[in-house]
């Protein structure tokens, strides 16, 4: 079947075309189109019987002449080539290199839509990766096979902290050449695309870095393939040479206005916002190939971007996102304004899977109680902040003064740091004693008496 | 010739003559698992519960003349299965680490064998009925799983096996039924997911589940029995609580079904319940749990299969007399498995994208729930707890809202308490439930019958406070009255001392009643006693610097279950916190009251 070409084309109408007569195409298969000025475009079959097969046309069908279309039905699924080599390159949406190197060689092809995973084989996300950001280690820690969205909005620097995130992430104690990212971004513009591709030369991240790019103006439903294909070359990487992989995707909400174009396009009944009932489970199919496995050495951790239409996180978008990931960080559009970067909004971000991989065993013992106490007394300065600008600063108690000065230090110093700034955990959890030490001891009652006597200092807080 | 003759997704079209709706089918060379949806003359309309890539029309197909039915019988407890019945543990053997597609195992593991020990009233020649107990096979050391005779099976007892170590599906008995057929009984049955297990009556559900959750047993209780749904947006803590309840309630058995949620949370079960004692029976708490698991990357039409399966299941249990309680996390993901299918067989509709008949599926299935006279004559019972994901957190969404009317126990999460870190973020404004009367006998026949009063009065307060909370709000504290001062820091205690509660901590996790009631009592003594006095004329700023303020805050976690005596006795000697005040305001002694 693979070497025919058919010209059967009944019909075709915004991206779909209709092929009458070709009997015993499967469900799934990869098609290669020709058009009348032989041109190539591909395609995958969504529904096939023997008097028609309905096949989706990447590039679209402007411009297409049915009576001078030749298609061929390959017989395989998107698949993509995998070996050690894949590491240090750039490949488009579909796993075509576009850093103009060669082809990568290899006799082995995965498929990219993978299988499910037994959740009987799965092991519990546990250990800490280290983001350099004080913000995420020491608040919202990440754990290796965790899923940790980072929730965004247009004009923030979601692309800035993603590419921070790539160029700084590091296991504890574990050698760096266990540690790899593959980094897919869709929809992006080229002016992003070329920001992130030199970041990470200069840095000299790319040696242990996968990419994928699709820009904005390349085609929309080749999207739909590149978080797939960008997942196979993290499986590959993870549980055949065991790494250790971060996966970091950008921008979800370009992937999933991408779905919502395709099923409009198929008439599939929309739910909300005209997304389809299905964004769940597809969003899922792609979130859930994260994870560790039992009896496998490496792991797969994954950070998708996503920009919130209008900061709304009910939307459909972020809200599904949350329902499947464990846990999210929250960019604030207020803090960003006050030239606070990394402007992470740490009372709404939340890691689920934290407290599994800090402490004792895995960063310092008293990081769960520092963190616990971070949140409480930040809580606590923003309602202070919030009485202050009723009543005024004069009127406050000398206590909630306290609070005012600790909750500037901790935006501006905790949170805030330079983009090429990396603090490791234990540089974060000092600096965190530091602001905690502005409060007054018997107020910290998060933390324990020992931890106390250790490590808050009110004297040093006061020069 | 039966074959494949259209692929649309999960949907195919077959040519099968004679097919019938319901009926399971086996699809393609690899023999994919689905279901007859639909008929045409000779062709068939069926749901895989597998991916359908690479299957190609001209393919073979076949009726399997049988409905979805899952096998019921000694193995079942412990186990992990995906959402067709499939043990995912032995599969894991088979196919690796990923779930192959066209895989069959059986669900119930052959080659081992069970101890049977015939029931000593039972003999050849007696007339057995549908549900009688045949004997049993001590599963785990804290479950007997009792031997039944199927629902559909009636007639002389030709011969029971005698006390052995037996297969699941070796013959242990040979009935003659009343046509004359002889039907060979194993230790394993079969019935179809769809159709509810029959049972003699409908009793009335007249026990708490005991969930040692403060707020959901001292405040919004469920019964044995009962229907209870858990809505909440992400990130409210919705799973922590149904694990907090899988793991601590009272029930003898407890069905997980995580239907299209995260993998790594069915890993956190499967890793930490065999770790986990069961406070009830001292045994580990996998004994009696069973986990049902149909990930969100999992095919989408087996998790519409997965909570009948799970139902299913709980009901064969419940017919051998035990309580059991089925948890459904999430029942928003099964309808939207529903959307998704009716989706694509082009039905129109109406909420959201949702079919009509979402609202009549939903009440179908937690009709399910009950507490029954089983055919054997015993008491058994289902509860049903159902976790709802409403979009944006929105419960005016047609799964929350349907769900609303059908239950009875209503547990409603909030993402503002859980982002003030209250947990459990479970709204009390927001909760109902509707088994009060029957809750409060309960109480009041083995905790104390002050419980039903206590309650209200709690309630009462903190309701009254976030009226308070508005003033203070719009106009300070200053505004306050002494009393609204003391009422509103009283408030405060009950929901720190005795609504928050640590999942994680080793002796707050769990609360017996009799602690739930000695800690509410107690806050509600030292709101008495406070606002005596400053109906005295005592300051409510005085009463705010006592320490016993911040110690009765401690209480949950000092007194843990095996020291609730020394929790009464401190109860009992609340006066002398307040005596320095009375001593300073009243020299002489203001007298009780």
């Amino acid at each position: 079947m693979k070497n025919l070409e058919f010209r059967t084309a009944a019909s075709a109408r915004g991206g779909l075309v209709v092929m009458a007569k070709v009997p015993g195409v499967a469900a799934g298969t990869r098609v290669s189109l020709r058009d009348h000025a032989g041109r190539g475009r591909n395609g995958l079959v969504i529904r096939t019987s023997d008097d028609a097969v309905l096949v989706e046309v990447f590039e679209g069908t402007d411009d297409l002449d049915l009576e001078r279309t030749w298609v061929r039905f390959l017989d395989e699924p998107y698949s993509l080539p995998v070996s050690r080599d894949i590491l240090g390159r750039v490949f488009n949406g579909v796993g075509q290199p576009r850093d103009g190197r060669p082809p990568i060689v290899s006799g082995q092809r995965r498929d990219i839509n993978g299988a499910p995973l037994n959740p009987a084989a799965r092991a519990y996300p546990r250990e800490f990766i280290q983001t350099g950001l004080s913000a995420v280690d020491g608040m919202n820690s990440l754990t290796r096979g965790q899923k940790l969205p980072i929730f965004s909005g247009g004009g923030l620097p979601h692309n800035r902290v993603a590419a921070q995130i790539v160029r700084q992430a590091r296991l504890l104690g574990a050698a760096t050449t266990e540690f790899v990212v593959v980094f897919a971004a869709f929809g992006v513009s080229s002016q992003d695309a070329r920001y992130f591709q030199e970041s990470f030369e200069e840095s000299g991240a790319l040696e242990r870095l996968v990419m994928f790019l699709n820009l904005a103006d390349e085609p929309v439903i080749e999207r739909l393939l590149t978080p797939r294909a960008a997942f196979t070359a993290a499986e590959y990487l993870a549980y055949e040479l065991d790494y250790h992989v971060l996966v970091v995707m950008t921008d979800m909400t370009a992937y999933a206005e991408a779905l919502r174009e395709v099923a409009v396009l198929r008439g599939d009944v929309p739910a909300r916002k005209g997304y389809p009932g299905y964004l769940y489970s597809d969003l899922a199919e792609i979130y859930e190939r994260a994870g560790r496995i039992r009896d496998r050495r490496g792991s797969i951790t994954l950070i998708p971007v996503l920009s919130m239409p209008s900061d709304d996180i009910t939307h459909p978008i972020p809200d599904l996102t949350g329902y499947i990931t464990e846990g999210q960080i929250v960019l604030s559009r207020e803090l960003h304004a006050q030239g606070v970067y990394p402007p992470v909004a740490v009372l709404p971000s939340l890691s689920r899977l934290m407290k599994d991989g800090i402490g004792g065993d895995f960063t310092r013992p008293d990081h769960p109680h520092v963190a616990s106490q971070l949140f409480a007394s930040y809580a606590r300065a923003l309602e202070v902040r919030g009485l202050a600008a009723i009543i005024g600063a004069e009127d406050l108690s000398e206590s909630d003064r306290r609070y005012l000065a600790f909750a500037e230090a901790f935006e501006h110093r905790f949170v805030g740091q330079g983009e090429d700034e990396e603090r490791d955990v234990y540089a974060s959890l000092d600096l965190a004693w530091e602001l905690l030490s502005m409060l007054p001891a018997g107020t910290l009652t998060r933390v324990s008496e020992d931890e106390l006597a250790k490590y808050h200092k009110p004297a040093e807080a006061a020069r | 010739m039966a074959k494949v003759l259209e692929i649309n997704g999960p949907l195919v079209r077959l040519e099968l003559p004679g097919a019938v709706l319901g009926e399971q089918v086996s699809v393609g060379a690899l023999g994919l698992v689905g279901e007859v949806i639909g008929r045409d003359g000779d062709t068939a309309l069926a749901q895989l519960y597998e991916d359908s890539a690479g299957l190609a029309p001209g393919e073979a197909a076949a009726g399997l003349g049988h409905p979805l039915s899952v096998e019921l019988g000694p193995g079942l407890l412990g186990g992990i299965f995906d959402g067709i019945q499939r043990p995912l543990e032995a599969v894991r053997q088979v196919s690796g680490d990923r779930i192959s597609r066209g895989i069959r195992v059986p669900s119930l593991a052959r080659g081992r064998r069970w101890a049977f020990a015939p029931a000593p009233d039972r003999s050849a020649e007696m007339v057995i009925n549908a549900g009688d107990i045949l004997g049993s096979v001590q599963e785990t050391a804290s479950i007997a799983h009792r031997i039944l005779v199927p629902p559909d099976v009636s007639g002389e007892l030709l011969e029971l096996a005698p006390a052995g170590d037996y297969e699941v599906d070796a013959t242990i008995a040979r009935v003659r039924s009343h046509d004359g057929s002889i039907r060979k009984l194993t230790l394993c049955q079969r019935w179809p997911v769809r159709i509810p297990r029959p049972f003699r009556r409908r009793d009335h559900a007249v026990q708490p589940l005991v969930t040692g959750q403060r707020i959901l047993d001292t405040f919004y209780p469920l019964l044995k029995g009962g229907k209870a749904a858990i809505p909440g947006p992400f990130g409210a803590g919705k799973t922590m609580l149904q694990h907090q309840i899988a793991r601590w309630c009272n029930a003898e058995i407890v069905i997980y079904v995580g239907c299209g949620e995260r993998g790594n949370e069915l890993t956190d079960i499967l890793e930490s319940l065999p770790k986990l004692t069961d406070p009830h029976s001292g045994r580990p708490l996998m004994e009696r749990t069973l986990l049902i698991a149909n990930t969100s990357n999992m095919p989408v039409v087996a998790r519409e299969a997965s909570v009948y399966v799970g139902i299913t299941i709980a009901e064969y249990f419940r017919d051998q007399g035990y309580d059991v309680v089925m948890v459904a996390d999430s029942t928003s993901r099964w309808a939207e498995a529903l959307r998704e299918v009716a989706g694509r067989l082009g039905q129109m509709p109406v909420e959201e994208g949702y079919p009509a008949y979402l609202g009549s599926r939903l009440a179908a299935f937690y009709e399910r729930a009950g507490r029954v006279e089983t055919l054997a004559g015993g008491s058994g019972s289902v509860t049903l707890i159902g976790a709802v994901s409403p979009p944006g957190g929105d419960f005016s969404e047609p799964v929350t809202s349907h769900t609303k009317e059908i239950i009875q126990t209503f547990w409603a999460l909030s993402k503002e308490l859980a982002d003030a870190r209250h947990y459990p973020a479970i709204d009390w404004l927001e909760s109902f439930s509707g088994y009060i009367g029957q809750a409060a006998r309960w109480w009041a026949d083995n905790v104390d019958p002050g419980w039903a009063p206590a309650r209200a009065r709690a309630l009462a307060m903190l309701s009254e406070s976030e009226e308070l909370r508005r003033i203070v709000n719009l106009v300070g504290v200053d505004a306050l009255s002494s009393e609204q001062r003391w009422s509103l820091e009283a408030a405060e205690l009950i929901k720190e001392a005795l609504l928050q509660q640590s999942a994680t901590d080793e002796v707050d996790s769990y609360a017996s009643p009799a602690k739930q009631y000695l800690l509410l009592a107690g806050l509600l003594d030292i709101y008495d006693r406070g606002m005596r006095l400053v109906g005295q004329g005592v300051p409510a700023r005085r009463l705010l610097e006592l320490p016993v303020l911040g110690e009765a805050r401690r209480w949950k976690t000092r007194y843990g279950d095996a020291d609730i005596a020394g929790l009464r006795e401190r109860v009992a000697r609340l006066v002398e916190d307040f005596m320095p005040l009375e001593a300073e305001y009243f020299p002489a002694g203001p007298g009780e009251g």
